[in-house]
C-alpha cells in the first residue's frame, strides 16, 4: 500500500506546488493522475519516487517513509533518458547491476522480449525510433520487478498510433507482475483506457479536485458510448480545474 | 534522445574510425605541398634568394642529413620523452582536479578561483621559478609542459561535468548509484567527447611548451636544435626542426584521435556531406 499523507511541497523559490495532499493507492491498482500544466502532478510523482522530499507530510510505502529512491519503486520519465554510450541491453541492465552477469543477461533478454525488442539486443539508442526508445525505458524500469511503477507522461511525445499501441502493451506488461502503477498524464483517453481510478488535480496550489472510478469493463473500447461519456465528463472537470473557482462547478469536488 | 554533449572532435575526420588510406586523405596534402612547390619555383626562378627561407628541398635534405648521422633521432627521442612525461603528468592532474571540481561544489569553491587566477599567468613566466625550484635539467622542463597541458584539461572537464544533462543524472539517482558509479557510469562517459577535445588541445600545448622548455639550457631536443640553428646561422636547420615538430605534432594528434574515436562510436553527431 502506498500512502501520501497531508503532503506539502514548497520549492526554494517560494512556489507552493502541492498543499495538503492525501492519497492512498492499493497494491496492484492502476491510478491515473490528470490535470493541466502546473497542477503539481509531476512534482507528486517525484515525491513518490524519492527524487524529491515533501516540505511537510509523508509519502510511505508499506508503512515505511520514502525519502530517497528505492529499488521497489521504478520510474519511467517523459523522455526515454537512455544513456547514448550504452547499448540498449546495457541500459536495461542498469536496474539489476548487482545481480550475477548471467542472471543479468537472462533478465534483460526476457524483459526486452516482453516489450517487443528481443531482436534489438546490442543496438545503440540512436538506432531506435521514439516509441522503441520509450519501450527500452519501460524495460529498464520493469527489469528490477518493482512493486510500484511510476510513469510520468511516458507516451506524450509519441504519435497517436504508437501511443495507442504502447498503452495496450503497458496493460499486458502490468498483467505479468501486477505492480501498483501510477500514471501521470494530460491525456484523458489514456487515463480512461489504463486506470482503475483517476485523480483530477487542480493548480494553485496543486491539490486533488476529484477522484473517479469509472465502472468500465476491460478491455476498454475508446469508441464505446459509455467510455466517451466518461471522457467528456472528465474533460469538463479538467476544464473547471484549470479555471479560478466560481462556485458553479459541474461536479461537487471530491466525488462524481 | 538525451542531450548529452555530442561535440565532435575539433578535426572530425581525424576522430572517425580509420577507414583505410583513401584519396580523401590526400586532399590535406594539397595546400602544404602546393605552397612548398610554389616556394621551390620562386627560388628556382631567382625571384627570391632562399637564403633566409631555404627551399623545401634544402630543408628535407637537412632533415635527411641529420637523420643519417643519428643526430635527428636523438633530438626527436629527447623531445618525445619530455612531451610524453609532461603530457601524462598534466593529464593526470587536470583529470583528477577537473573531475573533483566538477563533481563537488565545495571542492570547486575551494580550488577553482585559485586555478583560474593561475591560468592567466603566462606559463613562460614560471620558467625562472621552475629553474630555481627544480634545477635546469629534466624536472623543470617536464613540469613546464605539464602546466601547459593541465589547464585545458582541467577547465574542459570541470565545465563538461557541470554541463551534463541533469535528466541523465536523475536516472542514476533512481537506480541509487553511488558517487563512484555516478562518476564512472554517467559523468565520465557523458563528458568523454569534450574530454577528448581537451586532450588534443592539451597535447598541442604540450608541443608548444616543449620548445619553451628546451630553450632552458637543454643539450638535446628539437628545441635545442632550433636554437642551435639560430646561433650558428643555419636557417635550414631551424626549418628542419620546425618541420619535425609539425610532423610529430600531427602524428601524435592523429594517434590520440584514432584511439579515442573507438570510444566515441556511440555518438549520433553531425557528419557534413562529402
Amino acid at each position: 500500500m502506498l500512502s501520501i499523507s497531508n503532503v506539502d511541497k514548497r520549492y526554494p523559490n517560494g512556489l507552493l506546488a502541492l498543499a495538503g495532499l492525501d492519497l492512498a493507492v492499493a497494491e496492484g491498482e492502476i491510478l491515473a493522475i490528470v490535470g493541466g500544466s502546473g497542477c503539481g502532478k509531476s512534482t507528486l510523482l517525484r515525491l513518490i519516487s524519492g527524487l524529491d522530499t515533501p516540505t511537510a507530510g509523508t509519502v510511505g510505502l508499506d508503512g515505511t517513509p520514502v525519502r530517497e529512491p528505492r529499488p521497489e519503486i521504478g520510474l519511467v520519465f517523459q523522455e526515454p533518458r537512455l544513456m547514448p554510450w550504452l547499448t540498449i541491453d546495457q541500459n536495461v541492465a542498469f536496474g539489476i547491476r548487482h545481480l550475477p552477469a548471467e542472471e543479468q543477461k537472462a533478465r534483460v533478454s526476457e524483459t526486452l522480449a516482453r516489450v517487443g525488442l528481443a531482436s534489438h539486443l546490442g543496438h545503440w539508442p540512436r538506432e531506435l525510433s521514439g516509441g522503441q526508445a520509450q519501450r527500452v525505458a519501460l524495460a529498464r524500469a520493469l527489469v528490477g520487478r518493482p512493486k510500484v511503477l511510476l510513469l510520468d507522461e511516458p507516451f506524450s511525445a509519441l504519435d497517436a498510433l504508437t501511443r495507442g499501441d504502447l498503452q495496450d502493451h503497458l496493460l499486458d506488461l502490468w498483467a505479468y507482475d501486477r505492480p501498483t502503477m501510477i500514471l501521470v498524464t494530460h491525456d484523458i483517453e489514456e487515463a480512461l483506457v489504463l486506470a482503475d481510478r483517476i485523480v483530477v488535480m487542480q493548480p494553485n496550489p496543486g491539490r486533488v479536485r476529484v477522484e473517479v472510478t469509472p465502472p468500465l469493463a476491460r478491455p476498454r473500447d475508446r469508441l464505446d458510448p459509455e467510455f466517451l461519456q466518461w471522457k467528456y465528463k472528465l474533460l469538463g472537470e479538467l476544464d473547471h480545474a484549470s479555471r479560478p473557482p466560481t462556485g458553479d462547478e459541474t461536479f461537487p469536488a471530491g466525488a462524481i | 534522445m538525451s542531450s548529452v554533449n555530442t561535440v565532435a572532435a575539433s578535426s572530425p575526420e581525424a576522430a572517425l574510425p580509420s577507414r583505410g588510406f583513401s584519396a580523401k586523405w590526400l586532399i590535406g596534402f594539397i595546400l602544404p605541398v602546393g605552397l612548398a612547390l610554389a616556394w621551390e619555383v620562386v627560388v628556382a626562378l631567382k625571384w627570391a634568394d632562399g637564403r633566409l627561407l631555404p627551399t623545401p628541398s634544402r630543408v628535407i635534405g637537412t632533415l635527411v642529413g641529420l637523420a643519417r648521422t643519428g643526430e635527428l633521432g636523438g633530438h626527436v627521442l629527447a623531445t618525445l620523452q619530455r612531451v610524453a612525461m609532461g603530457f601524462s603528468l598534466g593529464v593526470a592532474a587536470g583529470t583528477v582536479l577537473g573531475a573533483v571540481s566538477g563533481y563537488w561544489t565545495l571542492a570547486r569553491r575551494l580550488v577553482d578561483p585559485m586555478l583560474q587566477a593561475l591560468r592567466n599567468i603566462p606559463s613562460i613566466a614560471w620558467v625562472p621559478m621552475f629553474i630555481l625550484w627544480f634545477g635546469i635539467f629534466e624536472t623543470s622542463k617536464v613540469i613546464l609542459i605539464a602546466v601547459g597541458v593541465f589547464f585545458p584539461i582541467y577547465l574542459s572537464l570541470s565545465g563538461a561535468i557541470l554541463g551534463v544533462d541533469r535528466k541523465l543524472v536523475e536516472v542514476g539517482r533512481i537506480f541509487r548509484f553511488s558517487h563512484r558509479e555516478m562518476i564512472t557510469r554517467i559523468l565520465l562517459p557523458a563528458t568523454l567527447p569534450t574530454y577528448v577535445i581537451s586532450l588534443r588541445s592539451g597535447l598541442g600545448l604540450g608541443w608548444m611548451f616543449v620548445v619553451a622548455a628546451e630553450f632552458m639550457g637543454a643539450e638535446e631536443g628539437l628545441g635545442f636544435l632550433l636554437v642551435d640553428g639560430q646561433q650558428t646561422g643555419r636557417p635550414a636547420v631551424i626549418l628542419a626542426s620546425i618541420t619535425a615538430f609539425a610532423i610529430l605534432g600531427k602524428l601524435t594528434d592523429w594517434l590520440l584521435a584514432s584511439v579515442s574515436a573507438r570510444f566515441l562510436t556511440w555518438q549520433d553527431s553531425f557528419r557534413p556531406a562529402e
